[in-house]
Formats: structure tokens, C-alpha cells, sequence
């Protein structure tokens, strides 16, 4: 059976390049980068030169890369390091309402230990307001944590416009650019970003690595403690077969990030106007303001799970924002929060389009869909009612 | 996740559709909590001798209705009374955790019907006294 993968906003495949530096780094040039031998020497000159791709990809210096375990990490270092090395200026933390659970549940951690946080709402894209940043700044303000891209329904952020707001203010402005990186032109610099983070495995790279970059002069906390590594900002020997791998993918990210988002955004499109074409399906997310592979969909009078599961029958892999993928009781929090009724959240669908995935791909999509779709509304009460 | 018996009923569920010669018809669940089922019975004589479904749902949700529908078909209303929710489970061979509160409402849904066919009788009875 044909199997097609169209859910790289959850992972993707790693490059044949990449394993390829991997595997050298396994088997081969396996030292400790800490160590003073000639092994040691040559893990840590591709630490370096990896902490040089990296910082290429966002506009970066190299010393301002700290490698983590992957973006969760980075999130929690960012938040708590921030929270708690600044509390002498402030407790005050501003987010949003649609942020990975990977920042949310680390702000509703730090609530616990006295912080105050702010979830700014989302308007019916998804998209957060500068303004309403700039409304809730306060004077024990120290953070404001914005995602450069939503994962669920690809709504790009005005990242830019709220990094300007928070460098008049004095606010440190983290966003947490997982979906983004590589996906759309990112620039510390111009985007006037003190903290990022971004993982290797959504970038065609290995799991289990990603990185926060750190503005030079930001307050800091470690939250792993241990050896003098990373600038003593992260403790444990670096995961070198990791960290080549996703410099190897930063490195290819940034030199075809244009033909790339071009690829990907031919695909996108023909796939949404494909799917709107299906009677009683709305896109969800922002029609312009979309990463390149973003696709997601509600699918009146059916479910979402119900539609995943016909789906991979047919070999095709997708995902929900339905309560049954979620794992909870609830649907995406992230279509809640932009007004979309709990009886269509459960119908949503996101297929998120790599650059393995063709035009046949999404072709075969649209071929399958419509039949799943009327098979499961013709066994719904609420189609019936219509 | 699902055992093959669920993927079964999920993929070729029996008695999907609605029912003209229903006499007891109940709906459970809420689309807000993403599972609804509604239940369409034909009873005569105390037996229920056809029923139907129609289900907005994951795959468990979908399953359980068509189970539920073998189950019961051709039984007593008392014998009908006596299926739970989690007979319906066994009989697919078992529900992942999670799907055994949320989509495992199918018995629940014929008890409904029947409940209100109870009531209906009943009600008949006392006009025609």
C-alpha cells in the first residue's frame, strides 16, 4: 500500500545527508568534546562549527547557541532560566493562549512557584495583537513569550512588531520558533528576539536536540546543573551525534529556505483549495499570514479521530485537533481559543506538507478524502438533520 | 490502539442508518463533548426486533454503537436492560483506557430508547384508562 507522511509538523524524516554526518559521529569520531585527546579535540571542533551553522540559520552569533535536549527544553530553560534570574526586577511574564504545551504548562508551573502570567487571547486567525502586548506590559514585567508560528494551524506571528514593543519597554522577548525555523526567514537581529528556540527533528534533523539561543547579556538561570558545559548555561556532555546532525540540517535549511517555501507553499495551496472544494469544510488559521506546509481543516458533522483512522487505512498520515488525539477531554486549545466552536474543533484535520511530499501526494489526498468524509457523514445524526 | 474487532466495526459497522418503523428513539452524548449517538428501535411484544444507529464520533464511538446493535437485536427489552457499556467493551475485545468514559455510551444509548419506550406504554395505558 502507497503511505504517504503528511504530518511533519509532528516530525520529520531525517535527510540522508544528515544521517550521514550522524553516523560518522557515532561510529567514528566518537570522543568526549570536554576531553584534552585528539578525540576530544574533534568532537569539539564540530561543537563549534555546529554552534556556527546554527547561529547562520537565525542571524546569530555562535556563542549566543546553547544546545538542549530539544525545544521543550529549550522552552523550560528559557522561561524558568528568565523567571528566575530576574525576579529582583520583576515576577510578571506575558504569553499566549495558544502556545505549545511545551511553554504553557511551564508558565502555569512558575505560577506555582508566585509568578504572575498573562495568556494573551488570539483573534479568530490565531494571530496575537501587538498592541494587546504592549497594553499588558507592566513595570514587573520581565518576559514576553510569543511562538514565531503555531503548530497546529500555521498562523505566523507579528513577531517583528511585538520585538520592537518589548526592546522599547525593556522586556526580554522569547519566542519559541520550533514550526518556523527553517520554514519561514528568521532574524534575531531584525526581529529584535533576546531569546529562541528551535528543535532539530522538525527540520529534517534528529530528535532529541534542539537549541536556545540566548541574546549576549541576557539574565540566565540554568535549570540542568552539573558540569561547566555550554557556558555553564546547560550541564551534560553535548549529544554530538545530535548537535552535527541538526547543524548539517540548519545549514541545508538556510540555503534552500527560499526554494523550499516555495515547494511547499505549491502543495499547501493546491491542498486547501482542494479541500474547500468538499462541501461543509472550513481552513482554519490565517489565510495569508500560513507556514508554507500549514494545512488545517474543519470537517462539518464528522469527527476527527474517526477520519484519521480512515485515512491511515488508506496510508495516508495525518493529524487532529479533535479531544480523542488530544488526550484529554477537550479539543485543540489552540482552535478554542480563536472562537471555533467545540463541535468543529473535533472535525479538524491538519495535514503539514515536507519537503519529501509531492504533488501526487496531495492529489491522492483529495482523491480518498471526499469518500471518507461521506462515508462518516452518512452514518451522522447531524448530517441528517441538515 | 483498537483491536481488530473494533477496527472491524468501525470500517463495516452493522445497522447504520435510521429506522421508519421505530417506536423507541433516543439520543446520548453532546457534540461539545464530540460524541453523540443516537439509537433507533423497533419493539414489539417486548422484543426489540430491529434497530438502527447513527453516530458522531471517533472510531470507538462508532464501534461501540455497532456492537451494541448485534447485541441487542432480537433480545428482550429486560435482557436489552441487563447489556452495560462495558459488556460492549469486552465484546470488541477491549478499549484503550481513555475511550472507555468518553465514546463508550452505546448501551447507555439503548437504554434510553427503551426507558422512554417504558414511558410512552405507559402513558398510553393511563389515556386509555
Amino acid at each position: 500500500m502507497r503511505k504517504i507522511y503528511l504530518d511533519n509538523a509532528a516530525t520529520t524524516r531525517v535527510r540522508p545527508e544528515v544521517a550521514e554526518v550522524m553516523m560518522t559521529h557515532l561510529v567514528e569520531k566518537y570522543g568526549n568534546p570536554s576531553s584534552v585527546h585528539s578525540f576530544g579535540r574533534e568532537a569539539r571542533v564540530a561543537v563549534e562549527e555546529a554552534r556556527g551553522q546554527v547561529a547562520a540559520l537565525i542571524g546569530a552569533k555562535p556563542e549566543e547557541i546553547i544546545f538542549t535536549s530539544g525545544g521543550t527544553e529549550a522552552d523550560n530553560l528559557a522561561l524558568k532560566g528568565v523567571a528566575r534570574a530576574n525576579r529582583s526586577k520583576g515576577n510578571h511574564i506575558i504569553t499566549t493562549r495558544i502556545e505549545h504545551h511545551a511553554i504553557l504548562h511551564t508558565a502555569e508551573a512558575l505560577e506555582k512557584e508566585g509568578l504572575e502570567v498573562t495568556y494573551l487571547p488570539v483573534d479568530q486567525y490565531g494571530l496575537v495583537d501587538p498592541e494587546e502586548v504592549r497594553r499588558s506590559i507592566k513595570a514587573s514585567t520581565i518576559l514576553i513569550s510569543v511562538m514565531a508560528a503555531n503548530n497546529e494551524v500555521g498562523t505566523v506571528q507579528p513577531i517583528r512588531e511585538i520585538g520592537v514593543i518589548a526592546r522599547e519597554k525593556g522586556v526580554y522577548f522569547h519566542t519559541d520558533a520550533v514550526q518556523a525555523v527553517g520554514n519561514i526567514p528568521i532574524d534575531v537581529n531584525a526581529d529584535h528576539i533576546d531569546l529562541l528556540s528551535l528543535s532539530g527533528h522538525k527540520i529534517y534533523g534528529p530528535k532529541g536536540v534542539g537549541v536556545l539561543y540566548i541574546r549576549r547579556g541576557t539574565r540566565i538561570q540554568p535549570i540542568v546543573h552539573g558540569g561547566a558545559h555550554e557556558r555553564n548555561k546547560r550541564a551534560g556532555t553535548e549529544n554530538v551525534p545530535g548537535i552535527v546532525g541538526l547543524s548539517k540540517a540548519a545549514e541545508l535549511a538556510r540555503i534552500e529556505l527560499k526554494e523550499h517555501m516555495d515547494y511547499l507553499k505549491g502543495l499547501r495551496d493546491r491542498l486547501i483549495s482542494g479541500l474547500l472544494s468538499i462541501e461543509d469544510v472550513q481552513l482554519n488559521g490565517h489565510p495569508e499570514r500560513r507556514l508554507p506546509g500549514n494545512v488545517n481543516v474543519s470537517v462539518r458533522y464528522v469527527e476527527g479521530e474517526a477520519m484519521l483512522l480512515s485515512l491511515d487505512l488508506k496510508g495516508i498520515a495525518a493529524s487532529s485537533g479533535s479531544a480523542c488525539t488530544s488526550g484529554s477531554l477537550e479539543p485543540s486549545h489552540v482552535l478554542l481559543a480563536m472562537g471555533i466552536p467545540h463541535e468543529v474543533a473535533h472535525g479538524s484535520l491538519r495535514f503539514s506538507l515536507g519537503k519529501f511530499n509531492t504533488q501526487e501526494d496531495v492529489d491522492y489526498v483529495l482523491e480518498v478524502l471526499p469518500e471518507i468524509v461521506q462515508r462518516l457523514r452518512s452514518m451522522s445524526p447531524f448530517a441528517a438533520a441538515r | 490502539m483498537y483491536s481488530e474487532k473494533v477496527m472491524d466495526h468501525f470500517m463495516n459497522p452493522r445497522n447504520v442508518g435510521e429506522l421508519d418503523t421505530a417506536n423507541a428513539v433516543a439520543e446520548v452524548g453532546n457534540p461539545v463533548c464530540g460524541d453523540v449517538m443516537k439509537m433507533y428501535l423497533e419493539i414489539k411484544d417486548g422484543r426489540i426486533r430491529d434497530i438502527r444507529f447513527k453516530t458522531f464520533g471517533c472510531g470507538a464511538a462508532i464501534a461501540t454503537s455497532s456492537m451494541v446493535t448485534e447485541m441487542v437485536k432480537g433480545k428482550t427489552i429486560d435482557e436489552a436492560l441487563a447489556i452495560t457499556n462495558r459488556a460492549v467493551a469486552e465484546a470488541l475485545g477491549g478499549l484503550p483506557g481513555n475511550k472507555l468514559h468518553c465514546s463508550n455510551l452505546a448501551a447507555d444509548a439503548v437504554h434510553k430508547a427503551i426507558h422512554e419506550y417504558l414511558l410512552k406504554l405507559k402513558e398510553e395505558e393511563k389515556q386509555a384508562v
